[in-house]
C-alpha cells in the first residue's frame, strides 16, 4: 500500500514538474486558459448559487430554531450565518461540490483524449502536454473558484436573510446587526487560503487521474470517480489543517 | 532515414522486440507488416518515441534519438509528422483548427500565412473547403485526410502512419495509399507506415519489413514479394488460398 502511495505521489509531483515549465506559445496557453475560465467559472455559477444560498438558508432557519427560548440575543443568527458562510461553509461545500462538478469533467476530457491519442498527437507535434492541458486548467481554477466561494459566501448570508426574515422569525434589523458585529477580517484571509488550496488540489488531482488512465471506457469512469473522492478526502483533510494552522 | 540497430523492447518478462536491425530510407514509402502481436505497434511507438527501447539504437539521420535533450527532441519532433489510425482529430475543433494547431504553436507566420498554408495542404489532400467542418462531420476517409494534412502541415522529414488504411473502404483506401506515396516521393520525406493491408504492400512497399514475434524475418520491396520463397511472408501475404492461386497464376505456376 505504501509502495503504491508513493507511486502515485511522485508521479502525481513529476506531472505536477512538466505543467509547470515554459509554454511553448503564451498566446495559444491564454486562450486556452480564458476557455478554462468560462468552464469553471461561468459553467458553475448556477449550481453554486443554488447551493450556496440554500445552505445559508438552512443554517440560519436551523440556529434560529436553536437559540429560541435561550438568552443568546436573537441578532447572533446573522454573526452565525456569516461567520459559518467565510469560515466553512462557502469554501468547503463549495469546493466538494466543484471536484464533482469541475473535478469530474477535467479527469473524463483529459482521460478521453488520452484514449483518442489526442495526446499521443500532441507529444509527438512536440508539445509539452502536461503543461499545454493542465497548466490552463490549475490557473483558471485559482482564478474562478475563490471568486464563487466569494459569491457563495455572499449568497449564503443573503440566503439566511431571506430564510429568516421573510417568516418574521426575527427583524430584518437583528440580522443585518448581527452580520455587523464581531467582525474579523482575518476570516475573509482564511476563506480565500482553504479556496485557493482546494482549488489548486481539486485541479490537479482530477488532471493528474485523467492524464494517466489507461484501458477503456470502464478505467475512464473509474478514474472519474477516483477523481471525485480523492479529491473530496483531500479537501477534508486540508480543511481541518488549514483550521489547525490558522486559527489552532 | 531511420536506422535501427539491435533494437529490443521488453515488458516485464516478456520481450516483445527481439533486436531489430534495419533501415527505413528517405524518399520511400516503409513498411512494417507483420500479424497482430508481431511487434508492429510497439516498433512505431518506439520510432516515435512514445516508448523507449530497452536497448538497441534508433538514428534520425546520423542522429541519436535518445541521447537528445528535451529541447532537441522538440526540434526534432517539428520534423516528424504522424496519421494515427483513429486520425485523432480534436474533436472541439474544426478541420481548419485542427491543422492550424501545429502552425500556431511553433511557427512564427502571420494569420493569412498561416490560414493559406492549411489551404494548401487541404488542397493537397483534396479536401479544399472543408475548413468549418468538424471532425464529426466528415467521413472517416475524409478525417484521414484531414490526419494526413495536419502531418504534413510543418513539412516534416518523417512521416508515420499507424494503420492508414484501418475501416477504410478498399477503393478510399487506395487513395490514401496514393496520397501518402505521393507526398512521400514529391518532398522526399521518409515515410514509415505500420499496416495490415496487402494491397498498400503490393502498391507501395518501397522497403517491406516483415516481423515474426518481435524478430524482423524479411526484408525487401513489392517486386520481391511475389518471388520471395520466405516461409514467414508465404504465410503472412498469401496466407488465404485464393492468394495463392492468384500468385501462382502470375508466376505461370500450376
Amino acid at each position: 500500500m505504501f509502495s503504491n502511495f508513493a507511486f502515485h505521489f511522485g508521479r502525481y509531483l513529476e506531472l505536477l514538474g512538466d505543467a509547470f515549465s515554459r509554454p511553448e506559445r503564451l498566446k495559444i496557453y491564454w486562450r486556452e486558459t480564458l476557455r478554462q475560465m468560462d468552464d469553471i467559472g461561468v459553467g458553475s455559477l448556477i449550481i453554486v448559487a443554488i447551493i450556496a444560498i440554500f445552505m445559508g438558508a438552512v443554517a440560519a432557519v436551523q440556529f434560529a430554531y436553536q437559540l429560541d427560548g435561550q438568552l443568546v440575543p436573537s441578532y447572533y443568527i446573522g454573526y452565525i450565518v456569516r461567520d459559518l458562510a467565510i469560515i466553512e461553509s462557502a469554501p468547503t461545500i463549495t469546493c466538494l461540490v466543484l471536484a464533482g462538478k469541475v473535478g469530474s469533467n477535467m479527469a473524463s476530457e483529459i482521460g478521453g483524449m488520452r484514449q483518442k491519442e489526442h495526446i499521443d498527437a500532441m507529444e509527438i507535434m512536440g508539445v509539452n502536454t502536461a503543461a499545454f492541458l493542465i497548466l490552463p486548467k490549475i490557473i483558471a481554477a485559482m482564478v474562478m473558484i475563490p471568486l464563487l466561494v466569494a459569491l457563495a459566501a455572499g449568497l449564503a448570508i443573503i440566503g439566511g436573510y431571506l430564510a429568516v426574515v421573510i417568516p418574521e422569525t426575527i427583524p430584518s434589523s437583528a440580522y443585518i446587526k448581527g452580520l455587523q458585529s464581531f467582525f474579523v477580517p482575518y476570516n475573509v484571509f482564511i476563506m480565500f487560503v482553504k479556496a485557493f488550496i482546494f482549488a489548486f488540489l481539486l485541479t490537479t488531482i482530477s488532471c493528474y487521474k485523467g492524464y494517466y488512465v489507461e484501458g477503456g471506457s470502464v478505467e475512464l469512469g473509474a478514474a472519474s470517480t477516483q477523481a471525485v473522492v480523492v479529491s473530496d478526502i483531500l479537501i477534508l483533510l486540508a480543511d481541518f489543517l488549514i483550521a489547525v494552522v490558522l486559527t489552532g | 532515414m531511420i536506422r535501427c540497430e539491435n533494437v529490443k523492447k521488453s515488458f516485464g518478462d516478456t520481450e516483445v522486440l527481439k533486436g531489430i536491425t534495419t533501415e527505413f530510407e528517405a524518399g520511400k514509402c516503409n513498411l512494417i507488416i507483420g500479424l497482430s502481436g508481431a511487434g508492429k505497434t510497439v516498433m512505431l511507438k518506439l520510432l516515435v518515441g512514445l516508448m523507449k527501447q530497452t536497448s538497441g539504437t534508433i538514428m534520425y539521420d546520423d542522429v541519436d534519438f535518445n541521447s537528445l535533450s528535451d529541447e532537441e527532441l522538440r526540434a526534432l519532433r517539428m520534423k516528424v509528422g504522424m496519421l494515427f489510425q483513429g486520425s485523432a482529430l480534436f474533436d472541439s475543433m474544426t478541420v481548419e483548427e485542427n491543422i492550424l494547431f501545429p502552425l500556431e504553436l511553433f511557427t512564427r507566420k502571420t494569420k493569412a500565412e498561416m490560414l493559406d498554408r492549411v489551404n494548401y495542404v487541404l488542397e493537397r489532400v483534396n479536401l479544399e473547403g472543408a475548413n468549418k467542418k468538424y471532425p464529426s462531420e466528415v467521413s472517416g476517409g475524409m478525417q484521414k485526410r484531414v490526419g494526413i494534412a495536419r502531418a504534413i502541415v510543418l513539412e516534416p522529414k518523417y512521416l508515420f502512419c499507424d494503420e492508414p488504411n484501418s475501416g477504410l473502404d478498399p477503393k478510399t483506401s487506395m487513395v490514401i495509399d496514393e496520397l501518402i506515396q505521393s507526398i512521400t516521393y514529391d518532398n522526399n520525406i521518409t515515410t514509415v507506415i505500420n499496416t495490415h493491408d496487402m494491397n498498400s504492400v503490393m502498391e507501395i512497399g518501397d522497403n517491406i519489413n516483415l516481423l515474426h514475434h518481435g524478430t524482423l524475418v524479411w526484408r525487401g520491396n513489392k517486386s520481391e514479394v511475389l518471388t520471395s520463397n520466405n516461409e514467414f511472408l508465404d504465410n503472412f501475404i498469401f496466407a488465404s488460398p485464393f492468394l495463392q492461386r492468384l500468385r501462382n497464376a502470375a508466376l505461370g505456376r500450376s
